[in-house]
């Protein structure tokens, strides 16, 4: 892999981590759950926030390959996926925010965050629920002859429900072109999949229908990057779906205000040291990329989502006439 | 000009004439590839082919979730869910995929599709192939639900939900596949609009899909001799057509709803305390009991929507000081 390529990576990761760290502290003070009490403070992003810090690598290696016309369908940790797919990170901080001008005008928040003019077919509430779409969306590329693909990104609890198997045996029963991710952050909500998974797991499954996979260190965004384009590669050839297991970590509790205490502490701490960030600067250290340069990829991130902050927080609320736009068109005129 | 045909073969025509115009319809579901089994696909897979015309695994979920990618993806699906009883494996790509996308992504999405699910009693299917759940649908925004009583009616409310650009949810009823009545091609049935099929003084009863013939019936008995109903085919419940019922009701006093699903919570709730709110009228519902669809005769009767229990119901109303 060419050094510029690792720079784009690095580059990726890094604003995907700065937008979340900035969301994660915009959200203090926001919804009571997970038994913590609200504090006074009003949050700037308000209900549930699922980051995806420490699985930076999979969003950014697997949509490096992807062309603006390539459709991602995203679980409930879509930040990544989306700002990978080459959204604009202050329109997806207003969304965060509620504002009008944010993706979904407000009416979707983090998680349904989404930007529809870049492919990026939206964050989904419901687990699993993706892999469908990303099907059928995969379908009509084909019936439609047109040379795109899919992306359709899911955990690895999503995997133990149904529409996993009802999609992946469609994709290959008619052949279509999608890869599916499974981004493996060993754990289902504060659950590890492990002690829920039965057999050998996710590509497993994946092979008992003959999809070929292929698992890769998740935090290692070379491996991911070669490994998904190789796979992007087959299905934009017609080969058929694909299925991508990347093994990662997340660093957080599920959402921004759980504090994730019922993990190990130390399996978190040896996490954050092979976290993919890391990984990545000291492959580039290594090959001769100057601290500098590094350094000022950090404050461009830095620097880009402060100032999303800035619009965001400046951005105007939706009127309240919007909560009836965008429901029907056939009811418009009965429907209050 | 018209041609009589039967209500099965009335969807096939519109669906046809909409595959024909516009290379975007396809259909996907169970069976397809044999026509479907009501025969309401009958002769379109021979002349689209499987790519249009998709026989699909057992896969409900994936069958409604892949219509709505297939939707963001620039086609106009139909799907077909066999029976309403089916879709609620389904639900969470109705509910939560198909009827929020448009709202919840802030319009960037829009998802075109149709979604057939028969309604009604099946003789002797019993519980599990026999329910009438319009309710569930009409609760939901972002769905239109669309309930067609009669051949023309099946093929220009087809015509028009694949035309509206929203997700509609389609009920036709397994009783009705086999009536027959003439069916002009072209013409259109709006969304939205009810249709007055009699004129009467005394009361209004308000009614849809296989519903709007056993009320006919009931009219002709000789338990209602002289009684004189406005009679109203709703065809669209959501959105129903407000107006039709409030003009009827203020002229009648009385309103009637007659369904055939349970009567618990049924979409008859939703129109009586409408209009009783909105013009003060006297208003009765007539359903199902609160009961599963039994199988034996005796059992499914229960259930069953009568002219009789709708004579009944008529004189139940009219006998009803407030
Ligand atoms: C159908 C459904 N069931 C349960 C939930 C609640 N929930 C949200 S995320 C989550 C865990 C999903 O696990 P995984 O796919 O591994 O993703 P992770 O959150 O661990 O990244 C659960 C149970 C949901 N959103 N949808």
């Amino acid at each position: 892999m060419t050094d510029e390529r690792l720079l784009d990576l690095y580059r990726l990761m890094r604003r995907i981590r700065a937008f979340e760290d900035a969301a994660e502290i915009a959200s203090q003070g926001g919804v009571a759950a997970w038994g913590l009490a609200a504090s006074s403070k009003p949050a700037l992003v308000r209900g549930p926030l699922h980051l995806s810090t420490g699985q930076e690598a999979v969003a950014a290696g697997v949509c490096i390959s992807l062309q603006k016309e390539d459709l991602l369908t995203s679980t409930h940790r879509g930040h990544g996926h989306t700002l990978a797919k080459g959204a604009n990170s202050s329109r997806m901080m207003c969304e965060l925010f509620g504002r009008a001008t944010g993706y979904n005008k407000g009416k979707g928040g983090s998680m349904h965050i989404a930007d529809f003019s870049v492919g990026m077919l939206g964050a989904n509430g419901v687990v699993a629920a993706g892999i469908p779409i990303a099907t059928g969306a995969a379908h009509a590329l084909k019936i439609r002859r047109q040379p795109h693909i899919v992306a359709c990104f899911f955990g690895d609890g999503a995997a133990n429900r149904g529409p996993f198997l009802e999609g992946l045996n469609w994709a290959q029963v008619y052949r279509l072109p999608v890869l599916f991710v499974c981004e493996d952050n060993r754990i289902s909500a504060t659950t590890p999949t492990d002690t829920m998974t039965a057999g050998e797991g996710v590509s497993a499954r994946a092979r008992a229908l003959a999809i070929p996979s292929l698992k890769v260190d998740g935090n290692d965004v070379e491996a991911v990057d070669q490994a998904a384009a190789r796979l992007i590669a087959e299905v934009r050839g017609g080969g058929g779906p694909r299925f991508l297991h990347a093994v990662t970590y997340r660093f957080k509790g599920h959402v921004s205000v759980d504090p994730g205490t019922y993990r190990n502490p130390e399996e978190v701490a040896a996490a954050k040291l092979a976290g993919p960030l890391r990984l990545a600067a000291g492959k580039l250290i290594a090959r001769g990329v100057s601290q500098a340069v590094i350094e000022r990829i950090d404050s461009e991130a830095q620097a880009e989502i402060e100032h999303a902050l800035q619009v965001a927080e400046a951005a105007p609320w939706p009127e309240a006439s919007a909560a009836y736009e965008d429901i029907l068109n056939t009811g418009a005129g009965i429907w209050q | 000009m018209s041609e009589k045909m039967t209500y099965a073969q009335a969807a096939c025509l519109a669906l046809q004439e909409a595959m024909r115009a516009d290379p975007r319809v396809v259909a996907l579901g169970e069976d397809l590839g044999r026509g479907g089994v009501f025969g309401q696909y009958r002769g379109l897979p021979q002349e689209f082919g499987p790519e249009r015309i998709i026989d699909t695994p057992i896969s409900e979920a994936n069958i409604m979730g892949a219509a709505v990618g297939m939707a963001l993806a620039g086609l106009r699906p139909v799907v077909e869910m066999r029976v309403i009883d089916f879709a609620l494996c389904a639900m969470d790509e109705i509910v939560n995929q198909a009827a929020k996308n448009r709202y919840m992504f802030g319009g960037q999405g829009r998802v075109p599709l149709v979604a057939r699910m028969p309604i009604g009693i099946w003789s002797a299917s019993a519980a599990q192939h026999s329910q009438s759940l319009e309710a569930w649908f009409t609760h939901m925004p972002g769905l239109v639900v669309v309930t067609p009583a009669t051949p023309q009616d099946n093929y220009g409310l087809l015509k028009a939900s694949l035309a509206s650009g929203d997700p509609v949810i389609y009920m036709e009823h397994k009783e009705l596949w086999g009536l027959e009545g003439e069916v002009t091609a072209g013409k259109e049935v709006p969304l939205g609009q009810a249709r007055r099929l009699a004129q009467g003084h005394d009361l209004t009863i308000v009614t849809w899909s296989r519903g709007v013939g056993v009320t006919l019936q009931a009219l002709a008995l000789p338990a209602l001799a002289g009684i004189r109903a406005d009679v109203i085919d709703l065809r669209t419940l959501w959105p129903w057509d407000k107006d039709a019922v409030y003009q009827s009701v203020a002229k009648t006093g009385r309103l009637l709803v007659v369904h055939e699903a349970v009567q618990a919570s049924g979409f008859g709730a939703e129109i009586a305390a409408s209009a009783a709110q909105e013009t003060g009228c006297r208003v009765r519902r007539l359903g199902a009991p609160r009961i599963p669809v039994g199988y034996a005769q005796v059992l499914e009767n229960e259930a069953r929507l009568t002219p009789e229990k709708i004579a009944g119901a008529v004189h139940a109303l009219l006998a009803q000081l407030h």
